[in-house]
Order: structure tokens, then C-alpha cells, then sequence
């Protein structure tokens, strides 16, 4: 069975808001991530292995180090989830305008 | 650029309000609401009851592209004439909570008017979960309307 990460879940977690807090300001090692958090560095590492695979955060090799960036353009589609609802009503508004503007002039 | 229908939902919160301001006189507007012919052209649904009135009650059948049909249904609790509409609304067949749903008709002017619609979940996760439908079908349908969508916005 494949595995689907959701977005939203992934935020859900305090943990994990809080990891792409600090990736936000700049990118950091998986090191230096877990020592900001009192939990073990497996479990931060899970974390950041679920936001890696939602795509929130990025990857990048710079020696031999692995450093973690956040991902804006997927933290933008988060933000903006609530635009397709709008959408879906702003369709059905200006259908509902258009009728009554057709309905108005055979009257 | 003002958008003419806004969609406010709080964190933590267990509705959210839409707001439509229309280039309608009031009484056209509100007559999209209760006759059953015009709601069928702008909501693109058969209706098969509606009973605009005190304790009268709805139910509307939508065809989707594969040709599934599906219903949703209401009572109506209040219907004042050019002011309001309180009703519930229900998804049938699905998992969804029923939900409660306050409409208030405004005018502004001769030849326009504005609705405030407000809607109350049962939960905010059950909000948060409607507000991802259209969110969801989008990524399903075509991952590169998102992409659009989201790169008009700034």
C-alpha cells in the first residue's frame, strides 16, 4: 500500500510547526534541528522526515552535511487552501448574478 | 484587486462566514433563493422540494460528471421575505455532520445588494474538512490549476 502523506497533517503536529519555525529564518542541519527540542533525535528526525516527504521542507547537500530549507511555494498552498472554497462560491455567485440580470431584462 | 465574495474562517473556530456583495436590486437576489426554477439555473441542481417558509424544508439532486447522483437536503427553520434564511444542510450518504446555516439579505443600494452567509459545523474539524473538499478535487482533478491558482495570489 503506498503511503500518502496529507499536508495537513503534517501541520497539525506542534512539533513539526514548530521545525519549520526555525527552518523558516534559516536553513539547518537535522543536528542542529534536534537541538532545539527535548526529544530524542530520532523522533525530531521522524518529523522532519514527514515534512521532507509533504514536500514542506527541501534538501540540500553541502559538503558533507545535509542541511533543511523550507519549501515557500508549498507553504504558499497551504496558506491559500482556503482560495479553490472561495472559488467554488464566487462561481456559483456570479452565476446567480448573471441569471437575475437575465431574468431582470425579460421581465 | 477586491474580491466580491470573501470567505472568513477563523482559527480554532467552528464556522466560517461568506460574503457576496451582488450588482442585484435585494428582491432579485433574495428571489434566487426561494424560486425553485432560477436556483436550479445558478446552483446547477434539480430541485426536487423546496419550501421556502417556516419549518418547510429542501432537497436538491446534483448529476456529476460520471453520472452518480447525489442529494443534499434541509429544513428550513426561518424564511423572512427580503431579510433571511435559516436552514441546515446535509450531504446524504456521506460522513458529514449536518450543519446550520444563517443567511442574511442586505441592501445597499437600489441596485445592489449583499449576503452574509454564516455557517456553523459541528466541530472545527469538520469545518476544516469541507473547506479541503474543493482543495482536495483540485489537487486530484489537476494539480496544475492549484499551481495557477496559487501563483495569481500574492
Amino acid at each position: 500500500m503506498e503511503l500518502r502523506r496529507d499536508v495537513f497533517q503534517a501541520i497539525a503536529d506542534p512539533t513539526r510547526r514548530a521545525i519549520i519555525a526555525l527552518v523558516a529564518i534559516q536553513a539547518m542541519t537535522p543536528t542542529a534541528i534536534a537541538e532545539n527540542f527535548d526529544s530524542s533525535r530520532q523522533t525530531i528526525s521522524k518529523h522532519i522526515q514527514i515534512l521532507n516527504e509533504c514536500e514542506l521542507l527541501r534538501q540540500e547537500q553541502t559538503g558533507r552535511e545535509i542541511y533543511y530549507h523550507l519549501n515557500p511555494q508549498k507553504i504558499k498552498e497551504i496558506a491559500d487552501f482556503i482560495e479553490p472554497f472561495r472559488k467554488m462560491w464566487d462561481d456559483r455567485f456570479n452565476k446567480l448574478e448573471s441569471v437575475m440580470k437575465k431574468y431582470k431584462s425579460k421581465k | 484587486m477586491e474580491q466580491k465574495t470573501k470567505v472568513s474562517a477563523q482559527d480554532g473556530k467552528q464556522e466560517l462566514v461568506i460574503t457576496r456583495e451582488f450588482d442585484l436590486p435585494l428582491e432579485l437576489l433574495f428571489q434566487a433563493y426561494i424560486d425553485p426554477e432560477i436556483v436550479e439555473q445558478w446552483m446547477g441542481t434539480k430541485v426536487l422540494t423546496l419550501e421556502s417558509k417556516r419549518h418547510g424544508s429542501y432537497q436538491f439532486e446534483t448529476t456529476d460528471p460520471k453520472g452518480n447522483k447525489h442529494r443534499f437536503n434541509g429544513v428550513i427553520h426561518d424564511c423572512v421575505v427580503n431579510k433571511k434564511i435559516t436552514r441546515t444542510f446535509e450531504m446524504e450518504n456521506t460522513p458529514f455532520p449536518v450543519q446550520l446555516e444563517f443567511l442574511e439579505f442586505e441592501k445597499l443600494t437600489d441596485d445592489t445588494s449583499k449576503l452574509t452567509m454564516q455557517i456553523v459545523y459541528k466541530s472545527v474539524a469538520d469545518r476544516d474538512q469541507m473547506l479541503k473538499l474543493p482543495f482536495a478535487q483540485g489537487i486530484n482533478m489537476a494539480h496544475n490549476r492549484i499551481q495557477e491558482i496559487v501563483s495569481k495570489l500574492k
